[in-house]
């Protein structure tokens, strides 16, 4: 395999794999933010649609997703276009076009943590901050963010494990570029194709102990506590 | 309450929410607490919220001290934390991420002036020196309500408002905090606005009423003049406050002796120290008429006094206002008893207090 390099056969997609999850996850947690917080308080009539809106890729099938996000970014479509005419680069089979379609495609994930944990935080917790003199913005940050602590937590792990596992949409928008979109899936994928099980088998295995440690850590994270 | 020698504001309040119609006019005293009374679901948290600015859709107008908090005609509506005012609210809301010291602190750094009192003196008030390094969770409902007014008082307000802070508490609880809301009084200027359907609370607590009924302020005035008025409180909790001062304890007999206004009265127990100021609660069915001292009787307390007025709403009993030298009194009589001693305004007649109705409640200054 060409780019393969690294301290083990697979190093180098399951790096990659790493860094896209880390992008993906500090834009989700920047950007679903003030999204969920919108969510969690507005009662008007764009809720519900926004709501169904953000769980859409649950349910989607991420080829579906993958190939409505490649017309997207793609050379012809509206964002890869702008991006053509900014950087000279394509976005699809990038590495910065996997980014955005992973930002898409683990939206909820990030989402709906954040806006259960804003929405138990509460309107008393928030009248109380005003009237010792907080204003929104600084109740926000003094209040609700460190009372939303564990939605956070739960946010990162879910948004990062998710599209370390994604497979489909990057399939059809990164293709399968060493270096620069062949994730780790892809490369587990890759290897079952050419019958080499022994890579496959590592690589698989990291992802299922990675799998299992993020899930009993968000358990742990939200288990019950008692109460004095 | 219309002709307040001294006021710190006047509010004006105007809120439809569904059924419910808030319509409250009143003028705040500057100094003490003002007891805000009346039953449950009549408007006196929503009159609170109103204040503190947690209620946006409210009409009318605020004024406390210089600053207008609302106008509504020139449509003047100052945010809730820009409203220099401390708010304990019903349960204690204190912050679960932040320790005792955090939540003491939160306040404090948002002040938009020092406090008038120290961060310790209002620390050993409250008597929280010795929790400041808990968790929130650590502590008892009655050490969380503590720690919730010295947060808003540390926020240095113009204005307490306290929403029922006793409430929600068992007797023991609220028997630790009243000795602490007490030497709060003393020892601080900040006036108080203090919601409660409690009687006993209110008497014990308030300088000046509030009372409310249906969304509408019905009284206003000082405490002792609303307190004898069968009407706000019902025939049974009817009666006067006594500020009193302790001259003396009978080890023997186990009573103190106390000087009011119009004498002086035996109390059982110890109530106080020599010369500290008590208040007392008589009741108006514990105050019994007699025309001539009786020769001998059980009762300790007599009193002379002077028949102002009486008033008959109607019932079995009949009100009689009595004035015992610079104190007032009031006894609740049967109709019988009120034709049979011929009781008529200004006549001369012994008022019977009966000593265990008479009602101590802890010390103030």
């Amino acid at each position: 395999m060409l780019g393969e390099g690294g301290w083990f056969p697979g190093a180098g997609p399951l790096w990659l794999s790493i860094q896209l999850a880390g992008a993906t996850t500090l834009i989700l947690v920047i950007v679903g933010t003030p999204l969920a917080w919108w969510l969690s308080r507005t009662r008007g009539f764009w809720r519900t649609p926004v709501e169904a809106v953000v769980a859409m890729p649950i349910v989607l099938p991420p080829t579906v997703m993958g190939f409505y996000m490649l017309i997207l970014l793609g050379p012809a479509g509206p964002l890869g276009k702008f991006w053509l005419s900014l950087s000279g680069d394509t976005l699809s089979f990038s590495f910065a076009g996997l980014v955005i379609a992973s930002c898409v495609y683990s939206l909820p994930f990030v989402v709906q943590p954040l806006q259960n944990a804003f929405q138990a935080v509460g309107e008393d917790s928030l009248e109380t901050a005003a009237t010792l003199g907080a204003r929104p913005i600084d109740a926000f940050f003094s209040v609700v963010v460190p009372q939303s602590m564990r939605g956070y937590l739960t946010a990162a792990v879910m948004g990062f494990a998710h599209t370390l596992g994604e497979f489909g949409v990057v399939l059809m928008v990164g293709g399968n570029i060493p270096g620069r979109t062949r994730v780790i899936s892809i490369a587990i994928y890759d290897h079952v194709e050419s019958l080499d099980y022994a890579k496959a088998h590592l690589l698989s295995a990291i992802l299922l102990v990675f799998a299992f440690l993020a899930l009993l850590f968000l358990y742990f994270v939200n288990r019950p506590r008692n109460h004095v | 309450m219309s002709e307040l020698a001294n006021k710190l504001g006047r509010c004006e309040l105007a809120l439809d929410r569904g059924d419910f119609k808030l319509r409250a006019e009143f003028d705040l005293p500057a100094q003490g607490i003002t007891g805000l009374f009346g039953p449950s679901g009549s408007g006196k948290t929503t009159v609170l919220r109103c204040l503190a600015g947690l209620e946006p859709n409210v009409q009318g107008r605020v004024q406390i001290a210089n600053a207008v908090w609302q106008d509504s005609a020139t449509r003047v509506f100052v945010p809730a934390y820009r409203r220099e005012v401390g708010y304990v609210f019903h349960g204690a809301r204190l912050f679960s991420h932040l320790d005792v010291a955090g939540n003491i602190e939160y306040g404090r750094r948002r002040a938009r002036r020092e406090s008038d009192v120290s961060y310790e003196h209002i620390c050993e008030l409250l008597g929280i020196d010795a929790l400041i390094r808990r968790k929130t969770s650590q502590l008892s409902r009655g050490e969380q309500q503590r720690v919730a007014i010295a947060r808003a008082l540390l926020r240095s307000p113009q204005l307490l408002l306290m929403d029922e802070p006793l409430s929600g508490l068992d007797s023991d609880s609220r028997r630790e905090i009243l000795p602490f809301l007490d030497r709060l009084r003393a020892a601080l200027q900040i006036p108080i606005l203090y919601v409660s359907h409690n009687i006993d609370e209110t008497t014990h607590l308030s300088d000046h009423l509030i009372v409310m009924r249906q969304g509408r302020v019905t009284e206003t005035g000082a405490l002792e003049h609303l307190l004898s008025d069968a009407e706000i409180f019902g025939a049974d909790a009817s009666g006067v406050v006594l500020d009193a001062v302790v001259d003396g304890y009978d080890a023997g007999n186990q009573l103190s002796s106390v000087r009011f206004g119009g004498g002086t009265l035996l109390v059982p127990g110890k109530l106080a120290n020599d010369n500290e100021a008590v208040r007392l609660r008589v009741l108006a069915r514990d105050v019994s008429i007699s025309l001539h001292t009786p020769p001998r009787t059980s009762i300790l307390n007599q009193v002379e006094a002077t028949v102002e007025r009486i008033s008959d709403r109607g019932g079995p009993h009949v009100q009689i206002e009595l004035r015992a030298g610079t104190s007032r009194l009031v006894a609740s009589v049967s109709r019988l008893s009120r034709t049979d001693l011929a009781l008529r305004e200004g006549q001369a007649v012994i008022a019977q207090i009966k000593g265990v109705a008479v009602k101590a409640w802890g010390t103030f200054s």
